[in-house]
């Protein structure tokens, strides 16, 4: 097995960021796929995000981190456009374009993806039945003239991509989460991540539910998709999954706000002294 | 009926059968049915006596049976007010003028082209089928299977016919069975020989001429000992027809160690009461399966019956509709096990929709002495909005204590999170519900031949369109 030096990292990691924030000063800020500021949420009428400013951008990984219901998932849904979760304030803004203006299936063709914490059975629909429509609405949408990406090459497609994520073929042939086990689910939704290749990636909480085998498996699979196109957002309850996903930045969610934002050192500080270090940072301006 | 109608009417009856007198056809163009039509119906066909008599038992049964009050709501029938015959050829005749509008617009939505509109509103004949047919049969015939339409089979096969037609549903069955019985025409007649498998399934559409899918059409299948064949009616394609009921009957015999299937997929017109009496007896070691959708239709009853009549049979029911607006859907399973050892299983299927009505009403009975049998029941709901229904009444009557029975309800809705999960990935909302619909029917598509399957589901798609609009 390998073995992680991670001052190697954080000498590599500032440097990446060093090289980033000079490009944004020279260039002005035109990775920033999303961004958000001030974004107030709330689910039954009961506020949950107070605020929230972020930035990401393409092949950057972000990690965001946070006790139980500090409002991770929600700041993850609200920006897939569920619409249980209302936005009472803030904007969004995705390639330059109003997010929030946009339904979730809009959102989608456009470049974003939210990787499910709990994934929801379609029984009777195949992963590779499911995935091929994902792929030709896009194309249809971009050309309403699309007929579709013919069969032979989208097995091709599909192939390849199992290939990458080291999954069986056979996989595809299961109806969609149906009777899945909790790695097959997120091993399912990091093959949707590779389907899609959207521009920003919401990982929820993919290290949930899994055991350390399936979280080394589906963590191998999601660096293997990272890179200069695709900027993530990686939620997590837990540091550990951050032994495997390296992050260049991570944000530190307490009750609906960022508190702290920082390289992956923060994760490391966060491993050693838990949150309680962070209490009364609240209504601190987070910054990505 | 127009005069064209007379005219094919009368050409297709001096081409079968040698006869033309256009005097007679003033009989053909009156509504209702009385002894004198009964009697008409039977002469114009050059049948025996027994036939003739049994059509006017039937009649009389018919007549003095009173309507079902169970079900669904059969009072808008108006029996005086029915062509009882010449129906197929009054069907070929439909103008596209005559097609309603909103089977218009749900060919305009799924871009179907304008040949196969007409074909689909019923206003065009399909072309090439005679001679398909015509190989199909010739195929058939060296292998002993006979492959007719239920006249000629009672005209060419007439011992085997009367030694097994309506044994399984007499006239006295159901009002609907003896007004079958009294008024029917058309239909399949398959007698498969024994330990002959017909590998290829037999399609009713082969048979594309005036006699196929009649209203009152009355169907024969005997599977001789260890034979096998698969029997396929109806269409995907929305059927359009102006007449306002489909009485059918059909009967299966299954002989010992021989296996049959039945696959119905039919979708009528908004405005017709579809009310089918089928039933299959399975003798020893037989297997029966019906496959059965339904779609369309003002309102249907249906409930394909197995009789397990001897030790080791078998008897599966497959059951899926579809009620959308303005339809009820009374549809179901009857599995009757006679025999030890007999096995069978229930798997329905209903999908509801813009107030649409879906009910599964389900007979299972287990006589005594029979032992060891086994039976399961599975009944599945989706339910796409809140003012759409959904019932359950499935009977179950045991007589024999070492019998093994699973029974199992499900009701589900669509689920928000399904559609924000599909959504998420770029379908839009009406996407997304076609892929979940067209998931909760696959176990059911999935037993579908090929070119079937494909048409099921962009039949899903044309009832979801069809609604929406």
């Amino acid at each position: 097995m390998r073995v992680f030096d991670s001052r190697l990292w954080l000498c590599y990691n500032a440097a990446a960021r060093w090289a980033m924030e000079r490009q944004r000063k020279r260039y002005g800020d035109v990775h920033a796929m999303l961004q958000v500021r001030n974004l107030h949420v709330s689910v039954d009428g009961q506020p949950i995000l107070k605020g929230v400013n972020l930035v990401v951008r393409q092949g950057e990984i972000h990690a965001l981190m946070g006790p139980n219901g500090s409002g991770k998932s929600t700041l993850a849904k609200a920006l897939m456009g569920h619409p249980g979760y209302e936005v009472t304030a803030g904007e969004v803004t995705f390639k330059g374009q109003n997010l929030l203006e946009m339904a979730p299936d809009e959102r989608s063709r456009r470049g974003l993806f939210l990787a499910f914490q709990y994934p929801v059975a379609i029984p009777g629909v195949s992963l590779a039945n499911f995935l091929r429509t994902a792929i030709n609405v896009r194309r249809k949408a971009a050309d309403p003239d699309d007929k579709g990406l013919p069969i032979p090459e989208f097995r091709r497609f599909l192939k390849a991509k199992m290939d990458l994520l080291q999954m069986d073929h056979r996989f595809a042939g299961r109806y969609l989460n149906d009777g899945f086990s909790g790695g097959e689910k997120k091993r399912a939704e990091a093959l949707q991540l590779a389907v899609l290749e959207p521009d920003i990636a919401v990982l929820d909480e993919t290290d949930s539910g899994l055991d350390i085998d399936a979280l080394r498996v589906v963590s191998e699979g999601v660096n293997a998709l990272a890179g200069p196109d695709l900027g993530m957002l990686v939620i997590t309850h837990y540091q550990r999954i951050l032994n495997y996903i390296k992050p260049h930045f991570v944000h530190i969610m307490l009750d609906g706000e960022i508190v702290e934002s920082g390289g992956p050192e923060l994760a490391l500080k966060l491993e050693e002294r838990g949150y309680t270090w962070l209490e009364g940072k609240q209504n601190g301006r987070g910054s990505g | 009926m127009g005069e064209s109608a007379l005219e094919t009417l009368r050409e297709d009856y001096a081409e079968k059968y040698g006869f033309h007198d256009p005097e007679s056809y003033v009989f053909k163009s009156r509504r209702g049915l009385d002894e004198q039509v009964v009697n008409e119906i039977s002469w114009m066909k050059g049948e025996p006596d027994w036939m003739r008599e049994f059509r006017l038992r039937a009649l009389d049964l018919f007549e003095r049976k009173p309507m079902p009050t169970w079900g669904g709501d059969l009072s808008g029938i108006d029996f005086d007010n029915i062509y009882y015959y010449v129906k197929a050829s009054e069907r070929q005749e439909q103008d596209w003028d005559d097609v309603p509008s909103y089977i218009k617009d749900t060919f305009d939505k799924l871009g179907i082209p304008e040949a196969e509109r007409k074909f689909l509103a019923g206003v065009g004949a399909q072309y090439e089928s005679e001679m398909v047919y015509h190989n199909i049969k010739k195929e058939l015939e060296d292998q002993g299977v006979i492959f007719l339409d239920t006249d000629s089979g009672l005209r060419e096969h007439p011992e085997l016919f009367r030694e097994h037609f309506a044994t399984l549903i007499p006239p006295a069955d159901n009002k609907f069975a003896a007004l079958n019985s009294a008024a029917w025409s058309g239909g399949s007649f398959i007698y498969v020989p024994p330990g002959v498998r017909v590998e290829m399934p037999l399609q009713a559409y082969f048979r594309i001429n005036a006699k196929n899918m009649g209203q009152f059409e009355r169907t024969l299948i005997i599977a001789d000992e260890g034979s096998y064949i698969h029997y396929v009616e109806g269409c995907t394609a929305p059927i359009y027809t102006s007449d306002s009921l489909h009485c059918a009957v059909v009967e299966v015999i299954a002989k010992r160690g021989s296996r049959v299937r039945y696959t119905t997929i039919q979708n009528w017109s908004n405005n017709v009461y579809n009310l089918v009496t089928k039933r299959a007896a399975a003798y020893e070691g037989a297997t029966v399966e019906w496959v059965d959708a339904n779609l369309g239709s003002k309102l249907t009853m249906k409930y394909p019956a197995v009789y397990m009549m001897e030790p080791g049979a078998h008897g599966e029911i497959l059951s899926i509709v579809f009620a959308g607006r303005g339809q009820h859907q009374d549809a179901g399973a009857k599995v009757v096990h006679s025999a030890p050892n007999t096995s069978s299983k229930i798997t329905s299927k209903s999908i509801s929709m813009h107030g649409g009505r879906a009910t599964y009403r389900g007979l299972l009975k287990v006589s005594r002495g029979a032992r060891g049998s086994r039976s399961s029941v599975v009944c599945d709901a989706l339910l796409l909005d809140e003012r759409s229904r959904s019932d359950t009444y499935p009977y179950i009557e045991i007589d024999e204590d070492e019998v093994t029975i699973g029974h199992e309800a499900s009701v589900s809705k669509i689920g928000d999170e399904q559609l924000f999960y599909l959504m998420s990935r770029g379908l839009d909302e009406e996407q997304a519900r076609s892929m979940v619909v067209g998931g909760f029917i696959e176990p059911l598509v999935r037993e579908l031949p090929m070119e079937y399957a494909v048409e099921m589901n962009r039949l899903v798609q044309l009832q979801m369109a069809g609604s929406i609009g």
